[in-house]
């Protein structure tokens, strides 16, 4: 059972749902978790009281509970609570939080009662809540700074920014939103590239999210690639297959079309929900998206000379945008001097996280860049050496996803009588993308 | 916003709240009453706003009933007399045509949580067990266990319990759900909801109906029940099959522990269980959200204490992110240092010494820690990446790595030439008391092998007046004392110094005490020296330790799915960097044996000898 329930750094205090807790219980646990520098792990015990918290949108979600509860079932909750906020208030941040606390204690009053889990089905949750969102800041479709991000494939003329879909659900009914439906395919890498070049791990967990803007919709067809196989030993069609070695669907969705036509059936409640979630370890389809060529040596003055050649190789239409790549440096640099080879680059010496952080904003596929650094370090020895240690890059890959997953069509029926508009959209980012030195 | 001071706030929200031009437009009020709300929800003291707001709550609107029941359960209890007044509109809204209006005045008036209202609130909560809406049955289950807790020990109606008994078989599966939890409630003295082979039956044909948190509820409640023959175990074992490889880690989680208590004398079924589960929690451990994945890796961690094989193949699934945080990355280093095995030993010692130099000081010690434990078995990789990261001449890092030597040479005396021989120079670097402890150890027991043993120790012992930490003053007593019976030519003099001081200057007792203690002893001559002080060596038996014993599933299936596994040092008892180990490996046995080695006369200090040593293992 759920005791209290709060979240930290806004002005949302709590909620409290057995017995006579007060305000003293939250700074306890702020105290405890600010005393120390760092992430603490989600279970935090000051004396009796047991702290479960995660961390979402900058904001701590946090439950007290007892000893013997399941930390799945609560981790679970708080994550689905926080997208059930992000649902209704249209994004999440301290902010939205503040404006929409009304519409949150509405909806803790309705998923909680007496610190028991009543329901988190935004289908059910809708006949219940009656405040209106505020959003935090006004939707237009042609917020021009986010174009880019994702790649639409229904409507190929058309880009749907990346915020387009960071609305409240409900505006879909009362503010005459539109009537939109998103489809997301979203992967995240986790790879590992060896000194020499070899791949070690690679890892791709994948998602598919419907977000749904539509009051009444019956039922979505999603089709994927008909040639997918699933495990091992399962190959299907001809040529390269897409493959994924686990998968595992929503409760919701019908698979009575998946075996033949790879074809999944849903009614999807308004807001976001995960569809689909896969695994594919150790096999990618295609190169690792990044290369990384270093170089690295101390000149004659004991100054340490890195040399950085990095490679896109992803197939030349697509491109990787924020590309950040964190090099380790001997503990000490003082000072860094750069050559960049395109002025749209950045770099920079980060001491307290003891690296040099180069920033690059778009990089397209098959393309090269490079960069030379030299650090002054006082008392640069051979050793020193050891410490420049695994490049870590992060990125997003727009319009791409690591498996080779598409979503062949998207139909609606019965067909909608108003306009709808359907979006599809691909987005891989890096879990973590280490390259060892 | 400009944030006034608390009691002008609330002096001018009481002046809009009787405005009575306020009252008469409804958006209007309705917004007085959402700033009361968010100033309580501010820490504002509002309290003195009651009986404006029990006003407030005579409205149609039910955004606004909302917020002044959320208000008035707050303030209940400060204001018994005032709540009175409420129970009115409260009980007249329980008759609201409207059931979602009756399920919010039922579920509030079973919050306010004053023991003179009960008696109001029966009669409505009565009704609501037999209301035509679902929303309604469900609030007033659940307002029963908070009428129950509300006066404790008070008689059980038996009525009440019948009816929750016969609402399990309610068409809505929450308020089915919400009947075990409330009867759990009520029932706790008896033992919770009584679970017999129709109520398990009933609750698991409809399992399918509930949502995930419907399910675990029934899960939990399920694991109460003995089956009465093995094939109604097995008939249960395979119809709740699907949900033990649910996608779900709440549902998956809450099926093991109802396997593993359901089989709990079928040891082989349970491990079968666990192979099983194996898959979806791998999944978990890749999840999005880090504390799931944190929830996941700590119960892998269980789960390989009864077979430590079982994510062997996938160990690179336990490699370390750089961007995750420092307590995912010390879970994973102990799941990897478990799992190492003669084809992956260079791969996991590559992708460790990767952390051994992060900028996380935690995660570099821990990373230099598992490498030692890996140096059990692999002693040679893993002192060559060890006394490697000594030319880094980081105090962290060689504090950790010269610990990391003492327990290895510990369980490993053949280790001992190469850590002899990279010790020389190692304290310079050393900053904290951990690491200097470990090098003094170090020099006193193997100091024969170390050239520069007596010019360290005599820097230590000119320093000794400055040095604060009681554990380095102990250890370099120790140290000392041992390195004179293997070098007396060069120690002699040092040790005359040290235990000179030890005795007429330093203040701290348990100091003085293991001076005089020494000084007793080696009156008493150097053979009984030596029997007391080189008399424990570690068991060359130790020798190679790979892995642990596989355990009994039954010694942490009761841990499962709680917050135990999640606490801080988890499952793995952290051996190394706390003192001495042969403290750590044989303090019971020597304890009993000292004595016998010493004749009368010094055995007065003896006592309070080993209080040092507990009084030192608990400070540190």
């Amino acid at each position: 059972e759920i005791c209290l329930l709060f979240c930290l750094f806004s002005l949302f205090r709590g909620i409290y749902f057995r017995g006579e807790t007060g305000d003293d219980v939250v700074n306890v646990f702020y105290q405890k978790v600010t005393a120390l520098p760092g992430d603490q792990p989600p279970v935090v015990m000051v004396t009796y009281l047991h702290f479960l918290h995660i961390r979402q949108g900058g904001l701590y979600w946090v439950a007290t509970t007892t000893a013997d509860s399941s930390p799945f079932t609560i981790v679970e909750f708080l994550n689905r609570l926080a997208a059930l906020v992000k649902d209704y208030c249209g994004g999440l941040s301290e902010k939205s939080v503040q404006m929409n606390f009304a519409l949150i204690y509405e909806l803790l009053d309705e998923v909680l009662d007496y610190g028991h889990i009543q329901t988190t089905s935004s289908d059910m949750l809708k006949n219940f809540l009656q405040s209106e969102a505020v959003s935090s800041r006004p939707f237009s479709l042609f917020d021009l700074s986010n174009v880019g991000l994702f790649g639409a494939d229904t409507q190929q003329s058309k880009v749907a920014p990346s915020s387009a879909a960071a609305r409240p659900i409900q505006a879909s009914r009362e503010q005459g939103g539109r009537s939109e439906i998103f489809v997301d395919v979203v992967e995240r890498m986790s790879v590992v590239v060896g000194s020499n070049g070899v791949l070690m791990k690679a890892d791709v967990e994948g998602e598919i999210r419907v977000k749904c803007f539509m009051p009444s919709c019956s039922e979505i067809r999603i089709g994927l690639n008909e040639e997918l196989s699933i495990g091992k030993s399962q190959l299907r069609g001809y040529g390269a297959a897409v493959r994924v070695d686990r998968c595992s669907f929503h409760q919701g969705v019908r698979l009575d079309e998946f075996d033949s036509h790879r074809i999944l059936r849903l009614c999807p409640s308004q807001g976001e929900q995960t569809v689909m979630q896969y695994q594919l370890t150790d096999d990618l389809p295609t190169a690792p998206p990044f290369r990384l060529f270093p170089t690295i040596e101390r000149d004659g003055t004991g100054r340490l000379i890195l040399f950085l050649k990095l490679r896109c190789d992803l197939p030349p239409k697509s491109s990787a945008v924020n590309v950040c790549a964190s090099v380790p440096v001997p503990k000490g640099a003082v000072s860094l001097s750069q050559e960049l080879s395109s002025p749209d680059q950045s770099a920079e010496l980060q001491s307290q996280n003891r690296a040099v952080v180069w920033q690059i904003p778009r990089l397209a596929g098959g393309t090269q860049l490079s960069a030379l650094f030299k650090l002054d370090v006082p008392g640069l020895s051979s050793a020193s050496m050891l410490e420049v240690g695994p490049v870590g890059l992060s990125f997003e890959l727009p319009k791409f996803s690591a498996t080779g997953l598409q979503i062949r069509f998207l139909r609606l029926s019965p067909v909608q009588p108003a306009p709808s508009q359907r979006w599809v959209r691909y987005v891989t980012h890096s879990d973590s993308y280490s390259i060892r030195i | 916003m400009p944030y006034l001071g608390g009691e002008e706030t609330v002096r001018e929200l009481k002046r809009a709240l009787s405005n009575p031009n306020v009252q008469a437009e409804p958006l209007r009020y309705r917004n007085t009453v959402l700033r009361v709300v968010r100033a309580m929800s501010q820490g504002v003291n509002v309290s003195g706003l009651f009986s404006e707001m029990v006003k407030a709550c005579a409205t149609v609107d039910v955004v606004q009933k909302k917020l002044v029941y959320m208000f008035l359960c707050s303030y209940a209890s400060l204001n018994p007399e005032l709540s009175l007044l409420v129970i009115n509109t409260l009980r007249k809204d329980c008759q609201d045509p409207n059931p979602m209006v009756r399920s919010l005045a039922l579920r509030n008036m079973s919050n306010l949580r004053l023991p003179s209202l009960v008696e109001y609130v029966e009669q409505p909560l009565t009704a609501g067990l037999r209301d035509r809406a679902a929303c309604v049955r469900r609030v007033a289950v659940l307002g029963w266990a908070k009428l129950y807790n509300l006066q404790p020990g008070s008689d059980i109606d038996a009525a009440v319990v019948n009816e929750l008994y016969s609402l399990l078989r309610d068409p809505d599966p929450v308020v089915m759900v919400n009947c075990l939890r409330a009867l759990d409630e009520i029932l706790k003295e008896e033992g919770g909801v009584v679970i017999n082979k129709p109520i398990t039956h009933h609750l698991l044909n409809r399992m399918k109906e509930c949502d995930v948190w419907g399910q675990c509820e029934v899960l939990r409640v399920l694991q109460r029940y003995r089956p009465q023959s093995d094939d109604e175990l097995f008939d249960i074992l395979s119809l709740l099959d699907a949900s033990l490889v649910s996608p779900h880690p709440p549902v998956m989680a809450a099926t093991l522990s109802l396997f593993l208590s359901l089989c709990a004398d079928l040891p082989a079924v349970s491990l079968a269980a666990l192979e099983r589960v194996s898959g979806p929690l791998l999944a978990a451990c890749g999840s999005g959200s880090r504390e799931m994945r944190f929830t996941a890796l700590c119960h892998i961690q269980l789960l390989m204490r009864s077979v430590p094989g079982l994510m062997g193949p996938h160990f690179k699934r336990f490699f370390c992110g750089y961007a995750e945080p420092a307590y995912i990355k010390q879970r994973k280093m102990q799941i990897m240092v478990e799992l190492v095995n003669d084809e992956n030993v260079s791969m996991l010692l590559d992708e460790l010494k990767g952390y051994c130099t992060d900028v996380n000081t935690d995660t570099a010690q821990a990373a230099i820690q598992a490498i030692g434990h890996i140096g059990r078995s692999y002693s040679d990789r893993c002192l060559e990446i060890l006394t490697g990261l000594l030319g880094l001449k980081q105090d962290h890092i060689t504090s950790a790595v010269v610990q990391t030597l003492r327990d290895l040479v510990w369980v490993c005396p053949q280790c001992s030439d190469t850590v002899c021989s990279a010790l020389e120079g190692c304290e310079e670097t050393l900053q904290d008391s951990q690491g200097r402890q470990a090098l003094l150890w170090l020099l006193g027991v193997y100091g024969d092998g170390v050239s520069s043993a007596p010019y360290t120790l005599e820097a230590f012992i000119d320093g000794v007046k400055s040095e604060v930490s009681l554990g380095v003053k102990m250890e370099l007593l120790t140290a000392t004392m041992r390195l004179f019976l293997t070098r007396p030519a060069e120690t002699q003099d040092m040790l005359g110094r040290l235990l000179h001081y030890c005795i007429e200057e330093e203040t701290d007792m348990c100091v003085r005490d293991l001076g005089l203690l020494y000084y007793h002893l080696l009156k008493c001559g150097i053979e009984e020296t030596r029997n007391v002080l080189q008399g424990r060596r570690s068991d060359p038996s130790l020798g190679v330790l790979i892995g642990r014993p596989a355990q009994p599933i039954s010694q942490w299936a009761c841990s499962f799915n709680t917050l135990e596994p999640l606490k801080k040092g988890g499952t793995v008892t952290q051996t190394a960097s706390r003192g001495s180990p042969e403290h750590e490996a044989s303090k019971p046995k020597t304890a009993v044996e000292l004595p016998e080695t010493l004749d009368c006369s010094t055995i007065s200090p003896i006592p309070l000898f080993w209080k040092c040593w507990r009084l030192k293992l608990s400070v540190v």
